[in-house]
């Protein structure tokens, strides 16, 4: 079991510089100059060339892409993302303020849409057929059907606008003010948990249908159990593994909905940040953010991947 | 002829005429009524995007500033934007972003992704390691985030967006078409067709390649419904096609500006996203049960 941990670390590790190697090259794609933009701003008279070649030194633009690259890495390795070309802070503040926030929705919706999910899977695997199922099967589809930007703004116009019961804008923390914090979260929460918990409920279900039908699970039923110790113990147990899967492949789609939520709901998160960072060419940031980003992907599915072993000892890895 | 032919193939069991499976295939795919309903809607997408210019009440580009943002009335079936434009022909218009991104992107990545996939699958070893290992990274960062970075670097407009989303979703493909090759190379008709010496590049394109196919078709139905979601995404966050374009995700964004004036330029395309994926998906769904039942519930 050791070894395996071991081994997998290595791959992670493996995959990670590989990930910073791909978005750094992306980013050096980018068409435009940005210490061009950078000096133009600052500026806006006209600067020498000297002043340009000063200037692409002190971000050691001048030096070779694979030099940046291994600078790059090199800061990384002692906590420093490097500096953001426009509004010289460092990177590292940057994200220091934004990354709780995302962590904060991201594990909240991930939770959410699980602890739901699950057992409303469970409930239309057992009632396959009855009304309930053929309810939330249809919920589950239009789940990962509605675009989850578009259900922002219907729920910000009916429950924001229309009966003003939630704040539609921002985001307090919870240590400041608690009530206003879970009120301003609901709509961000429920949109970004809309895609993992319909994907978790038509997966609990087909799992569970799958296992249902096994000799076991009627063996148990003719033994005389009851109900509810048929379908927890013996029929989760095995039901659950494809549901830890997705469940840890759950984790970059909610993030990735960030992205999109939380410049729907102005929620000062990585999401957001990437996405002005972006618009403003700002590239150290956004080589930041798809680390710290890569980084929770990679631990997250490291996790799920141990988890295995624990919840099914069948699975041995070599 | 005819019958030593016969003679020849009677130790094996005989193929079911073509006919039949198409028509067992047609009754299966029919069955459900919420395939026939995403039948029919994705058939009309596609005549609507096709035939947009003929089919569109106004022109999407034309401003009436007389007119802005007026309520649904028989001329303006779905009222008009901030700058007169109907907004109903615009959601037509829209439908060819949607139609021309979701069907490119998805080709360019499926060929791409499954390429990858044969070549890891079929060598395996050190080539599987380098190949699966690059994917595992791209899939380390969230689709719509790799998305918006490329199109943001590479420029914005659809070209990019398509390149955009045609490497973003790259992994998906790879992923499964590796796990096919890998089970089908351990066939007994891969080794007898190498032993009658043929080509590796033979046997991965004739050979492996179509018997890795029907999950993948499966798959790729259901992914043209995600890939016009991050399209919608897209250009919901400014990036894609270059305005006065119409393109529903833009749509919603330009809509949301003005949510409490006239709600309705925000939902009409939002619900026009919807409906297509939800249609994309019902066929994936019912595809699925036909090709492969061995399938049903998986995917």
């Amino acid at each position: 079991m050791s070894a395996y941990i071991i081994r997998r670390l290595f791959m992670a590790l493996v995959v990670l510089i590989l990930a910073t190697f791909i978005v750094f090259i992306i980013m050096r794609l980018l068409p435009g100059d940005p210490i061009l933009l950078y000096l133009s701003q600052d500026a806006y008279s006209r600067f020498t060339p000297e002043e340009l070649a000063t200037a692409r030194h002190e971000f050691g633009l001048d030096k070779p892409v694979v030099l940046q690259y291994f600078d790059w890495l090199s800061g990384i390795l002692h906590g420093d993302l490097g500096k953001s070309i426009f509004k010289s802070t460092q990177v590292t503040d940057e994200i220091k303020d934004a990354l709780p926030i995302t962590l904060y929705m991201g594990l909240i919706a991930w939770l959410v849409s699980h602890v739901i999910a699950i057992p409303a899977g469970i409930i239309c695997a057992v009632k396959r057929g009855k009304w309930i199922d053929t309810v939330l099967t249809v919920m589950a589809n239009i789940g990962i059907t509605a675009p989850q930007f578009w259900v922002g703004i219907l729920l910000i116009y009916i429950f924001g606008l229309y009966l003003n019961w939630l704040p539609i804008y921002g985001f307090v923390s919870p240590l400041d003010d608690l009530v206003l914090s879970i009120r301003k979260i609901i709509m961000p929460v429920f949109c970004l948990s809309l895609i993992p918990l319909s994907g978790c409920v038509r997966q609990t279900r087909s799992a569970m249908l799958e296992v249902i039908r096994q000799d076991y699970i009627r063996t148990a039923w003719s033994k005389g159990l009851r109900g509810r110790a048929v379908i927890l113990r013996h029929a989760l147990k095995n039901g659950i593994i494809p549901v830890v899967t997705l469940a840890g492949m759950s984790i970059p789609i909610i993030i990735g909905g960030q992205v999109l939520i939380e410049t729907v709901f102005g929620i000062p998160g990585m999401g957001r940040l990437a996405v002005n960072a972006l618009f403003s060419r700002d590239y150290a940031i956004v080589q930041g953010i798809v680390l710290v980003i890569a980084v929770l992907v990679v631990v997250c599915n490291l996790i799920v991947d141990i988890s295995y072993s624990w919840i099914d000892p069948r699975i041995r890895y070599d | 002829m005819f019958k030593r032919k016969k003679e020849v193939t009677s130790d094996y069991q005989e193929a079911p005429p073509r006919v039949k499976t198409f028509q067992y295939f047609r009754r299966v795919f029919f069955s459900r009524g919420v395939v026939i309903f995403g039948f029919f809607v994705v058939v009309l997408f596609i005549i609507v995007a096709i035939f947009a210019p003929l089919i569109s009440p106004h022109d999407p580009y034309e401003q009436d500033l007389d007119n802005v943002m007026a309520k649904p009335s028989f001329q303006h079936w779905l009222g008009t934007d901030t700058v007169g434009r109907d907004t109903l022909s615009r959601i037509i218009y829209g439908s060819r972003a949607s139609l021309m991104v979701g069907f490119v992107a998805l080709g360019l990545a499926a060929g791409i992704g499954m390429s990858l996939g044969l070549i890891a699958g079929y060598f395996g070893g050190i080539v599987h390691a380098v190949i699966m290992r690059f994917i595992d990274a791209l899939m380390t960062v969230p689709m719509i985030l790799l998305a918006l970075t490329i199109a943001a670097v590479l420029g914005g407009g659809l070209t990019n967006v398509i390149i955009a989303l045609g490497i973003a979703l790259i992994p998906t493909y790879a992923r499964l078409m590796c796990g096919q090759a890998m089970a089908i190379k351990q066939n007994d008709y891969v080794t007898a067709v190498r032993s009658i010496g043929a080509s590796n590049l033979v046997i991965m394109i004739r050979h492996v390649a179509p018997n890795c196919f029907p999950p993948l078709i499966v798959m790729m139905t259901m992914q043209i419904g995600i890939t016009i979601l991050a399209e919608a995404g897209l250009s919901f966050l400014g990036i894609g096609i270059k305005p006065p374009g119409a393109a529903w995700g833009a749509m919603v964004s330009e809509g949301y500006r003005y949510l409490t004036i006239s709600p309705i330029l925000s939902f009409a395309p939002g619900l026009a996203i919807m409906l297509v994926v939800f249609a994309f998906n019902m066929i994936g769904d019912g595809l699925r049960d036909a090709l492969d039942p061995r399938l049903r519930g998986t995917l």
